[in-house]
């Protein structure tokens, strides 16, 4: 069924994107109030403790970031915030690695879900990366014998000069902002895509690859 | 990408099957509130790891020995920092390399750091002013010839193995180490006052955020390496996966560090590159597992997928 367009707006690229936002993700889509049977699994958690965990990796980590490096190591209530900002990394972690093996293990990827499984590597190395660089900006005995250690892998590919992990600044800098930005624009973008098309069907399924 | 369009056709997708009531928001709520739970309490009665950092100050306290012995060492050139190579310096100490690929040596030097000058006759010439011995000593080290140099710091060197410390201080038996044992001598009392440290931090700037002078000084000595050891840190004890203490570290890095453990990585002195570019593959093939005929295939191979979906087939 072709649609009708207004000719006036032929050619207008805000028209196009919202047409194009309206057939790829309906509310129906992104808030849907019923899901296949098969989504009845344990499995289908882990994904959203992710999501949850990840919330209050952020929440602490924006009250650390608003007080201060030295905040977390000098108060009681900044230890504390420091605490939940760990354990919270610790739970995110977990659960990331758990949804990442029950996606392999039912292959996720199939029927057009490539691009899912893609930014979903991406934001497990992402993830990675924000937390290596947040153990180099704890400001203890472990940060130091991190950064000693790991300069040595940045300098044996030739980037240890502009990615100086004996630098806190620039550490902390890309922690608290730039990793954590990517990562979170690609949360909205990995989300978005299991909502546009859908969770996979189980694979004892006849499917595509 | 192959059905791309038709899988956006949801209705037609899941055509045939049971579709329940499946309330998303509660989930992510109830997963909010019990992660929030979790993490509270694990915060509350685990706190988190936090050993205060070595400075250069308890360094000289706690070995002064060590210290004056990685300060000869940075004098000598033998340290690994006047030994590393880029992007420090243009040693090759540490520069790594796997057949032509010598990212190492590409990147070139674009952190200079000169360990003598940077560690210990800069902080000495600051130190000198108002210290007329120091000054002298510093001006006698300067006018030497480089093998008279070499010989007054191999003699200081060996007479470290027989030192002895008291109140603090370095004693060495009497020697012909020229003006070795006075700048030294210095050099501790500044490092144990812990002006040494803020020395290392300076820079023309008046604020500064980079470590890299005083960390490179600290990882040249043994007391550091010790300390780690203690808390199982080496790489040799899979260090880049532990924390402190009894707590849990970059876990997910297991296997990169699995790696250092095992042949050729844990013979070869180019560890550090080999498992980089090794780890760079297998990320790759991770995100293209989609596309790989084989890789893709497991999931069928290995019915983990049974569990997953217990039941849900009927």
């Amino acid at each position: 069924m072709s649609e009708r367009i207004d000719p006036e707006l032929r050619g207008s690229w805000t028209f196009a994107i919202r047409r194009y936002l309206a057939r790829q993700l309906p509310l129906e889509h992104l808030l849907p109030e019923r899901q296949p049977a098969f989504v009845r699994s344990w499995t289908y958690v882990f994904g959203a403790i992710t999501l949850a965990a990840l919330t209050w990796v952020v929440v602490s980590g924006a009250v650390c970031a608003f007080f201060g490096p030295q905040w977390w190591h000098v108060s009681p209530q900044g230890r504390f915030f420091n605490s939940l900002h760990f354990w919270s990394t610790q739970v995110f972690f977990v659960f990331m690695v758990l949804h990442l093996w029950a996606q392999f293990f039912g292959a996720g990827w199939r029927d057009g879900r490539a691009l899912t499984w893609v930014t979903g590597v991406l934001l497990f190395v992402l993830s990675i990366g924000t937390a290596f660089t947040g153990y180099l900006s704890q400001e203890n005995f472990d940060s130091q014998w991190i950064g000693v250690n790991a300069k040595d892998a940045m300098n044996s590919v030739g980037i240890g000069a502009f990615f100086n992990v004996l630098n806190f600044g620039q550490m902390y800098g890309l922690h608290v902002l730039l990793l954590p930005g990517a990562l979170l624009l690609f949360v909205v973008v990995h989300i978005l895509l299991v909502r546009m098309r859908g969770v996979v069907r189980p694979l004892s399924e006849r499917s595509e690859r | 990408m192959r059905g791309s369009r038709r899988s956006v056709d949801q209705a037609a997708y899941y055509a045939g099957v049971r579709m329940v009531p499946y309330d998303l928001v509660k989930e992510l709520v109830l997963a909010l509130a019990g992660t929030a739970i979790l993490v509270l309490v694990l915060a509350a009665v685990l706190s988190s790891p936090d050993v205060p950092p070595v400075t250069i100050q308890s360094w000289a306290q706690a070995d002064p020995t060590g210290f004056e012995r990685t300060a000869v060492q940075e004098l000598q050139g033998q340290s690994t920092s006047a030994q590393y190579g880029p992007p420090y310096n243009h040693a090759t100490g540490s520069v790594q390399s796997f057949g032509f690929i010598q990212p190492q040596e590409w990147a070139g030097v674009h952190l200079p750091v000169d360990p003598a000058r940077d560690f210990v006759l800069q902080p000495l010439q600051t130190a000198s002013a108002g210290n007329p011995q120091l000054a002298s000593a510093l001006a006698r080290y300067r006018a030497a010839s480089p093998g008279q140099r070499s010989s007054w710091l191999d003699a200081y060197a060996h007479a470290l193995d027989k030192a002895t410390v008291r109140n603090g201080q370095v004693v060495v038996p009497p020697g012909s180490y020229g003006p070795m044992a006075e700048m030294l001598s210095n050099l501790l009392t500044i490092a144990r006052s812990g002006a040494l440290d803020g020395q290392l931090r300076s820079s023309t700037r008046f604020y500064q955020t980079d470590f890299t002078r005083p960390l490179l000084f600290l990882g040249d000595g043994d007391y550091f390496a010790g300390l780690a050891q203690e808390q199982h840190l080496l790489g040799s004890q899979w260090g880049v996966m532990n924390e402190t203490g009894s707590y849990p570290g970059q876990t997910w890095l297991w296997l990169y560090t699995m790696w250092y453990q095992i042949p050729p990585y844990n013979a070869s002195s180019s560890a550090d590159l080999l498992v980089i570019l090794s780890m760079g593959v297998l990320t790759v093939a991770l995100a293209l597992v989609p596309f790989i005929p084989g890789l893709r295939d497991i999931p069928r191979w290995i019915p983990v997928h049974r569990l997953i979906w217990r039941g849900s087939d009927r």
